[in-house]
């Protein structure tokens, strides 16, 4: 927190243009009933951090407040579309994800464990990933693209079942040779701008770059509906946009690299809510 | 037709404007990181460096950096140390080798370097995303690289 408070203090004091910061000290409970642990003791894997800070700390009261109802989540309405694909029989099986799964809420918890060790296909698999094996395998149905828009809304409602419990993603046992090799792209430098991860969301979280306010760069909130591009955004998507703004060449959606990041990142965040669709700007 | 004589034409133009520039790879640091002499040959014009430090297609230094003669310009950040007065307790030497690449000052630093064009990690082509084709262009020219020097200089307490 100290962090936090030394940068908001010097720029508030030296340039009024900064006033919109973020209330770093404000709680969020949705809908007045599901609540949110926003700060938390790090894990032990990133003790460096000391306290761990959803990405919903870092924005301004207005972006705020648009989470605490779902009624004002824009990113609600395209989990309502999810519903409606849910109970829509797809592919030559005849069935729907209701047709094995019940409601939706049946899966409540399952966001909160990805990206998660697969036994039978012997690969970590992403929401996503599990997602599509659904549809391929026991649907019978077609491969939504990654991070396209069907695949999007799905993985928000999923995430907004487990809304509230706590992101504890495993990182040992056979998902840990894909978790070293996320911690490493973290580290690892990329582009012209020569930025690791670490470098904005660990080294200066709290900091300003020009008007923007650098999170720890958590994934508890994904998938985010952005102000800016007023839409529902992937992780993955998200971290293409980051190593492209190192003015780097980025990866694709659902290679191992990005999968492996998505694994560590999210690991980054044990302890923190599963906040899905968040808002962010 | 014409347009290939055009971008020939100004290829030589070019070629000519920089000739005596040092090269990015050529760049000698010393043991501490500065850089002796001008880069382009020529002195920096200040007033040309106030532009680029504040322009995002250019050095944007404030994106990092607060500097409170430049308080007009909005949105400041705090990710490096304040440059009140840096022209004061800075040299014009160690201004350039902290541009040019700073982390022959700084070991670790997050800054990137203005005037290098290798040893990069998937470089790519500027913001699309994609991979670099051909060489890379240094951040900045050598002479922007002398203007913001020179408009760092203007920095006193």
């Amino acid at each position: 927190m100290k962090l936090l408070f030394r940068g908001g203090v010097v720029a508030g004091a030296l340039f009024a243009a900064l006033a919109a910061q973020a209330d770093e000290e404000a709680n969020l409970v949705i809908n007045g009933d599901i609540e949110i642990t926003v700060r938390t003791d790090a894990p032990e894997h990133v003790a460096q951090l000391g306290t761990i800070y959803s990405g919903w700390v870092f924005r301004s009261d207005e972006t705020q407040s648009l989470q605490m109802d779902d009624f004002e989540n824009p990113g609600m309405i395209f989990v309502d579309d999810a519903i409606d694909a849910w109970n829509t029989v797809d592919g030559t099986a005849g069935n729907s994800c209701a047709a094995c799964h019940g409601e939706p809420e049946s899966l409540a918890g399952v966001r909160a464990v990805y990206p998660k060790w697969n036994d039978e296909a012997e690969e970590v698999r992403t929401i996503a990933m599990q997602v599509n094996g659904c549809r391929t395998e026991r649907m019978g149905a077609e491969a939504w693209k990654y991070d396209g828009k069907e695949m999007i809304n799905m993985e928000a409602l999923i995430a907004s079942v487990s809304r509230g419990m706590p992101v504890d993603v495993a990182i040992d046992g056979p998902a840990q040779s894909m978790w070293e090799l996320g911690r490493e792209i973290y580290y690892t430098r990329f582009g012209q701008l020569d930025l690791s991860c670490a470098n904005c969301h660990e080294d200066n979280y709290g900091n300003n770059i020009r008007s923007d306010h650098l999170s720890q760069g958590q994934i508890n909130g994904f998938p985010t509906y952005r102000l800016k591009n007023a839409q529902l955004n992937g992780v993955q998507s998200r971290f293409r946009g980051c190593i492209r703004d190192t003015r780097g060449e980025t990866y694709g959606v659902g290679v191992e690299e990005l999968i492996a990041l998505e694994l560590y990142v999210a690991s980054r965040g044990n302890g923190l809510s599963v906040e899905g669709p968040s808002v962010r700007n | 037709m014409k347009r290939i004589i055009t971008a020939s034409a100004f290829t030589v133009a070019a070629t000519l404007a920089f000739a005596e520039d040092v090269a990015p790879d050529n760049v000698v640091f010393s043991e501490y990181g500065e850089v002796e002499a001008s880069l382009s040959g020529q002195a920096g014009d200040p007033a040309a460096g106030l532009q680029i430090m504040v322009s995002r297609g250019k050095g944007n230094c404030i994106a990092c950096h607060q500097v409170t003669a430049l308080q007009e310009y909005p949105f400041h950040g705090d990710v490096g140390p304040i440059l009140d007065g840096v022209g004061g307790y800075r040299t014009a030497e160690e201004l350039r080798g902290i541009l040019a690449n700073p982390k022959m000052t700084f070991e670790g630093t997050i800054m990137p370097a203005f005037y290098r064009t290798s040893g990069f990690n998937r470089p790519g082509n500027a913001f699309t995303g994609k991979a670099a084709e051909g060489e890379l262009a240094p951040l900045l020219t050598a002479q922007e690289i002398e203007d913001v020097v020179a408009y760092l200089q203007t920095l006193q307490d």
